[in-house]
């Protein structure tokens, strides 16, 4: 037994912080703040332009009113507001399913060397740039059917949505507890059942996040579009004939030497983010409401 | 059934009830000697080289408790899990000899699995109610085999909650998350979830170990209420647990069945010196 001090042959701790800590503090939190606000400027300032500039013309017959004829001032864009609806809608009907269960199946289902090439293929088609995917569609689609569509837009915008949905999907369904799969099959639920009403149902916040993301951000897509849905300066609701949307006659206003389709894509750009922003609100209220 | 090894079932003490406050089940009478609902005939069980339980033999009567005990580690989790065949999740599990629940060969590729399941249900060791409502918590095995709404469901599920106590705790808020409920009211609508396809054998694996001890006693009670209907089969760490609940019990070490008997003569005389090492606590 020693009966030596504990703190015998320890050097005496000095009593307060040294300086330089304070210091070095202060500097890492200024760092923090600063790059957050970094992150949140370019935002702000994106909604403060667009309401300077788009609020300008926005009435009710923006709404309602179709293009005008160059020269006569006024009108609206009532069709491609609904155009983007159809487009949107056809690209999110063909890739929420597919991507949904193609997730699913990365998660709960897949062997070692499938899942790998799929995940490697969903990360590739990612990355591809979405001009690609709207030339690509052209040649596959627009080509032998011979004009421009709505439907092919859908096509294409689905193409953009689905490596988004596939990746999020597989991780939330990763998340979910086993145990919860585990009970269901004790309970004598063959295994489909026990994801598609256990898993997927806990998944469900998850899963709806990453369909919304996907969506929205396909919504605001320009590029593929200008290949497959074209865009049109008339009323359609036909899928199989070329179609305007937001994105493409903000594009085309724009550019335009006139400056009354200049204010008139301002508006229409904050009508884009209004719509993506509204429609994510409203899917997310009704996936909630379903439990 | 011809049980291997017939003078382990009660033969020095008749219906023994070691712990002074158990509650007399609702058989009660406990007389008759109960024919064995499972058995096994030289089970052996691999993943992959490794053999995780080997040569086990012994049979489980029907309507009574019987506990597993054993070290960690020793494949007492994964012999009960054999008996619903949850181990076919895993990977690389290979299995020998023979399991039986009643007539049915529980290993045999025939076997449907999920009917099986539907039979022989399971407890975990973590409550694991699914993020849905009480109500349909309980449903949920109902629903599977076609109920699918109505009086005759919502009689099933009151009936099940009320065998699993917790009717008059949840009565109220039956419409309300699962994940609300306590940790033990939880393992208790597990229990109800289970009770409610009518199956013939409960496994439970550790059911109280994750809970506080009043849930605990409470889920020891509702084991003791059960087993007038249900063969149970109860694995535990908990010898004290074992003792208080169970009529017979099985110790294993390292896959293999050391000695398996009426739980007071095991614990009193043990007949291996193994199981009077472990049970005296010289090890595990």
């Amino acid at each position: 037994m020693s009966r030596e001090r504990p703190d015998a042959g320890m050097q005496k701790l000095p009593a307060g912080v040294h300086w330089t800590r304070r210091v070095g503090n202060r500097v890492a939190i200024g760092a923090c703040v600063l790059a957050t606000a970094i992150v949140v400027l370019p935002l702000a300032l994106l909604i403060v332009r667009l309401l300077e500039s788009g609020l300008r013309d926005l009435s009710l017959d923006f709404f309602l009113h179709m293009p005008k004829p160059v020269g006569e001032l006024g009108g609206g864009m009532a069709n491609a507001i609904v155009g983007t609806l159809i487009v949107v809608g056809i690209g999110a009907v063909i890739a929420v399913p597919v991507g949904v269960a193609a997730g699913v199946y990365l998660a709960e289902y897949g062997r070692e060397r499938l899942t790998t090439v799929v995940r490697y293929t969903a990360d590739v088609l990612a990355g591809a740039p979405s001009i690609v995917v709207g030339v690509a569609v052209f040649g596959l689609l627009v080509v032998p059917m011979g004009r421009f569509s709505a439907l092919a837009g859908g096509v294409a915008l689905a193409v953009l949505m689905l490596p988004t949905i596939v990746r999020a999907t597989e991780e939330v369904v990763r998340l979910v507890p086993a145990s919860y799969r585990q009970a269901a099959l004790a309970l004598g639920a063959p295994s489909w059942v026990a994801t598609m009403r256990v898993v997927l149902p806990a998944a469900r916040a998850g899963v709806t996040t990453a369909a919304l993301l996907a969506v929205a951000r396909a919504s605001g897509e320009t590029a593929p579009l200008l290949f497959t849905a074209l865009g049109n300066r008339f009323w359609t609701t036909r899928v199989d004939q070329p179609i305007a949307t937001l994105p493409v006659m903000i594009y085309d206003y724009a550019r335009a030497p006139y400056s009354d389709w200049n204010a008139q894509a301002w508006t229409g750009a904050l009508t884009l983010l209004v719509l993506v922003t509204v429609l994510s609100a409203l899917m997310r209220v009704a996936t909630q409401r379903i439990r | 059934m011809t049980p291997t090894e017939p003078p382990l079932i009660r033969t020095e003490v008749p219906p023994a009830r070691p712990a002074p406050h158990a509650a007399e089940g609702a058989d009660g009478s406990a007389a008759a000697e109960p024919a064995a609902h499972l058995a096994a005939r030289g089970f052996g069980l691999r993943y992959g080289t490794h053999a995780a339980l080997s040569d086990i033999t012994f049979d489980i009567p029907e309507h009574r408790v019987t506990a597993i005990i054993g070290p960690s580690g020793c494949g007492k989790s994964t012999f009960l899990r054999a008996f619903n065949r949850m181990n076919d999740m895993i990977p690389n599990v290979t299995t020998s000899g023979e399991l039986r629940v009643g007539s049915l060969d529980v290993t045999a590729p025939s076997t449907d699995v999920v009917s099986l399941r539907r039979r022989v249900g399971m407890v975990f060791q973590r409550p694991n109610p699914f993020p849905q409502s009480v109500f349909d918590n309980v449903a949920f095995g109902l629903r599977l085999l076609g109920l699918r709404r109505g009086a005759a469901l919502e009689e099933r599920v009151e009936t099940s909650l009320r065998r699993a106590a917790l009717w008059e705790e949840v009565k109220d808020r039956l419409d309300r998350s699962a994940l609300q409920l306590s940790g033990g009211q939880q393992q208790r609508l597990c229990i109800a979830r289970c009770l409610a396809v009518d199956p013939e054998v409960l496994l439970m694996d550790e059911p109280a170990s994750a809970l506080d001890p009043t849930s605990t006693a409470r889920v020891e009670e509702l084991v003791l209420e059960l087993k007038g209907r249900y063969t149970i089969v109860v694995v535990t760490h908990n010898m004290q647990q074992a003792a208080r609940i169970s009529d017979r019990t099985a110790f294993l070490m390292q896959g293999r069945l050391v000695e398996v008997g009426d739980t007071r003569r095991l614990f009193t005389s043990p007949r291996e010196k193994l199981t009077e090492d472990y049970i005296t606590g010289r090890f595990g």
